[in-house]
């Protein structure tokens, strides 16, 4: 108990150098450009310590328990050799914590919103949280998809740019015909998809599958799972657009 | 002190929902498919009880400490009335947002630096990379892409020219640099993108992008608040690229200097431009 007290105090310690530019920038602007007094001192100094405590904790829990539970299941998989439970693990991994994530739920509403103002939709309740839904489907979907492309990737070693550079391609044509409304919202939605959770997880699952598949290399195959699962939602958003757009 | 306690077990139901489905799949393959044992299951466990309580915690936090002074900020600061000095709105030229655009830039540099997913990425890289590649380097050339991209993004709302213009002028960077950079970092650099932009960035990013989309005149909140997360998800990529590719610089000219020490002055000038053109 005590090593670990210790690893945790130094884990809270380390947190300052992750927090100290926050304060900073916050003070400079508060005191020196807009010349205001802070409120609130007190409130502010126990929400830091909590931050500071709670990203200490985050860090322990991340290194006991999702870096290796990442890891033994990429373990279990190759060991089971079964591609379609593989596929349908990381399916299933992608779409469930996307289609809830609040971050993915907060921009579908504004879209939802857009369209409507925009004329694209009719401004009913039922309409609107119609398109919102089936706008947060499609990007669950994408994202599901992606962690399969990605996994498939690992496991056959191709190369991941040419893939990438692939889905530029495509959302670059795509662009040229979805609406000029949903192209901010499908840029966007690449980058609310993924969660603090999901992505220790995701890189662990990466990684441990690149280390036990002979001839691949945990840092060229490994990395990679994320950068699919940013770039297909805003392919799939675009179609999305096009599809209810016409 | 209710309050506070109230709001943590809030924030931990609240955490909890959205780790349920994560777990359920994770349970639901582990009994129903591996039908493994989890080695150290106890560690396992406390540690997943740590994740939850750690984000808990910094949440409720950022809430109490971060997230209302910083939005505040980032109304203030692209609020006409301190933009103008008292100047009508319509009269404001892009040029005297400069306070807005800094304001950017450093909050993207600050709370990227502080992102939980990000360190995540930047510990598993380090481990994975026997150190070659280092977590606070990483994270560094992150937030400055981040910042970069901010500041960018900000700058697209006040003049409003097109998102995609500025998207597709980032990927083919992007596909440039590729080409140029050392293989092994090409699949961390984009992973990069999309780790960025979570639990710190987001809601401050939120706010910035509103504020401004809603006072500058002729912008709509709705269509021009958009963009400055796809901005931030894509710019990291160009800038740990170029991080690597910097560091692959000098690995170079240290091994060419320890065979001609003599020509080292002259190359000295030259670094200037090529580290900012890479990284820029």
């Amino acid at each position: 108990m005590p090593t670990e007290l210790i690893a945790m105090g130094r884990l809270v310690i380390g947190t300052l150098r992750d927090l100290a530019p926050i304060v900073l920038v916050v003070a400079f602007f508060e005191i020196v450009v807009l010349q205001q007094q802070v409120d609130n001192l007190s409130t502010i100094a126990i929400g830091l310590m909590f931050v500071m405590l709670g990203l200490a904790i985050f860090i322990r829990g991340l290194e006991m328990a999702l870096f290796p539970l990442g890891e033994t299941l990429a373990a279990a998989f190759a060991k089971k050799g079964s591609l379609i439970w593989l596929m349908l693990f990381s399916f299933g991994l992608g779409f469930g914590t996307t289609v809830a994530e609040p971050a993915l739920i907060a921009v579908a509403d504004e879209a939802a919103e857009v369209m409507a103002k925009g004329g694209a939709i009719d401004n009913d309740e039922v309409t609107r949280d119609g398109y919102s839904t089936a706008l947060r489907y499609t990007v669950a979907v994408s994202v599901g998809v992606s962690l399969m492309i990605g996994v498939t990737r690992i496991l056959l070693g191709w190369p991941i740019q040419y893939l990438i550079i692939a889905g530029y391609l495509g959302v670059v044509v795509l662009t040229a015909f979805a609406p000029a409304n949903i192209i901010g919202i499908a840029y966007d939605s690449g980058g609310v998809t993924t969660s603090t959770i999901t992505v220790p997880l995701v890189t662990a699952l990466g990684v441990g599958l690149a280390s036990v598949i002979k001839g691949r290399n945990p840092m060229i195959d490994g990395f990679g799972l994320i950068a699919f699962a940013s770039l297909l939602p805003i392919l799939f958003v675009l179609m999305f657009g096009i599809v209810v757009g016409a | 002190m209710m309050n506070t306690v109230a709001q943590l077990a809030d924030m931990f139901l609240q955490t909890l929902i959205d780790v349920a489905p994560i777990a359920f799949i994770m349970i639901g393959f582990q009994v129903g498919v591996l039908r493994q044992n989890i080695p150290h299951l106890k560690q396992v466990l406390i540690g997943s009880f740590y994740v939850v309580l750690g984000l808990t915690l910094f949440l409720v936090g950022l809430e109490k400490a971060l997230f209302p002074i910083g939005e505040t900020l980032a109304k203030q600061l692209t609020d006409p009335a301190f933009v103008g000095g008292g100047r009508a709105a319509d009269t404001l030229d892009w040029t005297d947002y400069y306070w807005t655009y800094l304001f950017a830039f450093a909050i993207g540099f600050a709370t990227t630096i502080a992102e939980p997913s990000l360190i995540a990425v930047a510990l598993k890289a380090q481990e994975v990379s026997g150190g070659a590649v280092g977590a606070w380097g990483l994270r560094l050339a992150v937030a400055f892409g981040v910042a970069l991209s901010l500041a960018v993004g900000t700058f697209r709302i006040v003049t409003g020219t097109p998102l995609y213009l500025y998207m597709i002028a980032g990927y083919i960077v992007v596909v440039i640099q590729t080409l140029y950079t050392p293989r092994v970092i090409v699949p961390l650099a984009y992973d990069s993108g999309g780790v960025t932009t979570s639990t710190v960035t987001v809601p401050l990013v939120a706010a910035l992008g509103l504020g401004l989309a809603s006072t500058v005149p002729g912008r709509s909140a709705l269509l021009d608040g958009f963009g400055l997360i796809a901005l931030a998800s894509l710019f990291p990529m160009i800038t740990v690229m170029g991080y690597a590719q910097i560091g692959e610089w000098r690995a170079r000219r240290k091994s060419a200097a320890a065979e001609q020490t003599t020509r080292d002055t002259d190359s000295d000038s030259a670094t200037g431009t090529t580290a900012e053109g890479q990284s820029s």
